[in-house]
């Protein structure tokens, strides 16, 4: 895994300090509020409905048990003892107090982590697949390219202060499981036919109030041609981008506005005047990042102990069914720990619970993390082997459910629990369908379904590409949530479609399982996804089972 | 014009985050029926006002609706009332701080 050069850490160890005086002078009042916003924005700190929120970057989604300790140190110290993994692959803390800010920040460096740009008009936190280096479908490891991109962006002198947010993807597998199509910049990780490796570019896409899937710019970018290029889309971008107003902002609306051909004929004559400036120390620094992310050594060992566990527990069977993925390497196993256990936040962990995994992907997962856009923490290598004990371990600290790719396998923005721009509650929505579909019993009969929660339209909880999604809204004063279905955030992005009017927050749990209920009763066989299903009958059935009374005043 | 509805001044506390009300004798409260509930719009726009040169103490000062209740001013919106208690996920916040 990489760890911090010298410049990172005098980087990192510098910007502490500078914002240790920032918080100091704020505090003595040398600093007004006006002055020091941006500046704590700029460090991940915002001031939400109930208190501060630190949100800190985990680059690509990766960490290693020590930062995992420290994370958890962290929120025992300085916050309430839990964190929140977000849908961006960074950790939110919801309740540190400003002048502890600072001793945060340094706790963070000691394990070479931040929590710089994520937040502000900049490059955010690159994001990527979670099963990186692991899954078996994979072409490449995404994240040196991801650490190279993360480090051209970080403190860009020229991107500091872009029109808006920027956020970028990558992926190196051809099962997009990192949203690329709903990037401001999507990379994907393609072989041309030459068998060259390189990159399908897409740019523009986005969810928020205006949501867009990706278009491509390039099919194949060469890998050395990747930094001047994504500079190239940046500087036309902050060329072209709007300032004037903020819902228009996003490159996505640049595209539209100015067109694909006339925004790509741009940026390739801007990527004209780029590409001859690097010389080539791209590719010495990405040849230096690669080696740190060498493969660990796999231990080559016998798997007839999982076999004969899998078929003598009927627990443990179904917690491998839905949350394990296939590796690389077939004596090993992806475990996508499960951070939606029935009824408890999506995404949350608490420290005693960070620790556990912590020290899992010590003993059993080649020291290493992810944290998954979908809020759940995962072991990339683990011996097969080793997976009854990691279970075993993980059902203790409440970690062990088995609903990976389920209906209760919700991803969940704060919503108006915890964030002053929501116009909803997210969260106990999210907790309710989860536990609901537990008493039922039916998650497993109903299979692969995807729930995506927003509780307002800027759509941090992805409820565009969810199969089902839910916004959820402020409607003259009361919560009411919208449905939408058929969305993906896979390969094939889609965005989901609109039911129709909206729900109270007390008809929001029923209406989802008139919507289950109505796809159980219409698929062809169990083998048929609920996404599968929608594609083949669209929107009506669901529509007469969501608003059965206005389909009876209709026939009458 | 839009007639006026009762308001209190609100805003969080600088050092730690916490929601705070301002009270008719000038100090900031965690409890809103402690506010000063404001019925007239230009002493509405006053007390903000004077809430906002508090910013060395209190952050993002504004006015809420809020309405006469038993024990004191109480919020009318739900994101107020969310205010009021803290997240619903956890017993955490006011709730658990305030009793």
């Amino acid at each position: 895994m990489y760890s911090y050069s010298e410049f990172d850490e005098a980087f990192v160890r510098a910007r502490v300090a500078q914002f240790t005086q920032q918080v100091a002078r704020r505090i003595d009042g040398s600093l007004t509020e006006d002055e020091f916003r941006p500046l704590r924005l700029m460090n991940g700190l915002y001031l939400q409905l109930h208190a501060y929120m630190l949100r800190v970057a985990i680059p690509y989604g990766t960490l290693n048990p020590r930062q995992m300790r420290q994370l958890a140190h962290i929120a025992q110290t300085w916050d309430k003892g839990y964190g929140h993994f977000t849908t961006r692959q960074n950790i939110q803390f919801n309740w540190p107090k400003l002048p502890d800010v600072p001793r945060m920040l340094a706790a963070l460096a000691d394990v070479g982590m931040h929590a710089i740009q994520t937040s502000g008009n900049c490059v955010r936190n690159v994001t990527s697949d979670h099963f990186a280096a692991a899954a078996a479908d994979e072409i490449e490891d995404p994240r040196p390219y991801a650490e190279l991109l993360r480090q051209w962006s970080t403190d860009h002198p020229e991107f500091q202060f872009l029109p808006r947010k920027f956020k970028i993807a990558i992926t190196g597998a051809p099962n997009d499981r990192a949203v690329t199509a709903a990037h401001d910049i999507g990379l994907r990780i393609v072989k041309n036919d030459a068998g060259e490796t390189g990159f399908q570019v897409l740019v523009g896409g986005g969810l928020g109030r205006t949501p867009m899937v990706a278009m491509t710019v390039r099919d194949f970018l060469p890998v050395e041609d990747l930094l001047p290029y994504v500079e190239a889309v940046l500087s036309v971008y902050n060329t072209l981008g709007r300032r004037d107003n903020k819902y228009k902002a996003r490159i996505k609306i640049t595209l539209h506005e100015t067109g694909k051909e006339a925004i790509t004929k741009m940026i390739e004559a801007r990527f004209a005047e780029l590409r001859p400036l690097f010389g080539g120390n791209d590719q010495a620094l990405l040849a230096d990042i690669r080696a740190a992310f060498a493969p660990p050594a796999f231990r080559n060992a016998p798997v007839d102990a999982y076999d004969a566990f899998y078929k003598a527990d009927p627990v443990f069977r179904a917690w491998a069914d839905t949350n394990l993925a296939a590796h690389r390497n077939d004596q090993y196993a992806i475990v996508t720990i499960s951070l939606k256990a029935h009824g408890q936040t999506p995404g949350d962990a608490t420290a005693d619970q960070m620790r556990v995994m912590a020290d899992l992907a010590e003993r059993y997962g080649h020291d290493e993390l992810r944290v998954s856009h979908e809020q759940n923490v995962i072991l990339p290598h683990v011996h097969k082997s080793d997976l009854p004990a990691v279970h075993a371990a993980l059902m203790q600290a409440g970690l062990g459910t088995a609903n990976v790719g389920l209906i209760s396998d919700i991803i969940a923005c704060p919503g108006m629990d915890y964030c002053a721009l929501a116009t909803a509650r997210a969260i106990p929505v999210a907790q309710e369908i989860a536990s609901r579909f537990n008493d039922l019993k039916l998650e497993h009969d109903v299979g692969p379904l995807k729930i995506k929660i927003s509780g307002c339209i800027n759509a941090c909880g992805h409820h565009h590409v969810g199969h089902i999604g839910i916004l959820g809204l402020d409607r003259a004063g009361v919560e009411n949530y919208q449905i939408t279905l058929g969305g993906d955030g896979t390969d094939d992005a889609v965005i989901g479609e609109r039911a129709g009017p909206g729900f109270a927050y007390d008809e929001i749990v029923p209406a989802i399982e008139r919507i289950v209920a109505a796809y159980l009763a219409l698929r062809e066989g169990p083998e048929e996804t609920f996404l599968q299903a929608y594609r083949r009958v669209g929107l009506p059935p669901f529509k007469a089972a969501l608003y059965p009374a206005e389909g009876t005043r209709d026939a009458a | 014009m839009a007639r006026f509805t009762p308001k209190v001044v609100t805003a969080n506390a600088l050092i730690e985050g916490d929601v705070v009300y301002l009270t008719a004798d000038n100090r900031w409260t965690r409890r809103h029926d402690e506010a000063e509930l404001i019925a007239d719009e230009a002493q509405a726009q006053m007390r903000l006002a004077h809430a906002v040169a508090q910013g060395n103490i209190v952050v993002g000062a504004y006015l809420a609706d809020a309405q006469t209740g038993q024990a004191g001013p109480e919020p009318t919106h739900f994101r107020e009332v969310f205010r009021t208690r803290g997240p619903s996920n956890y017993f955490l916040g006011k709730q658990a701080e305030l009793i």
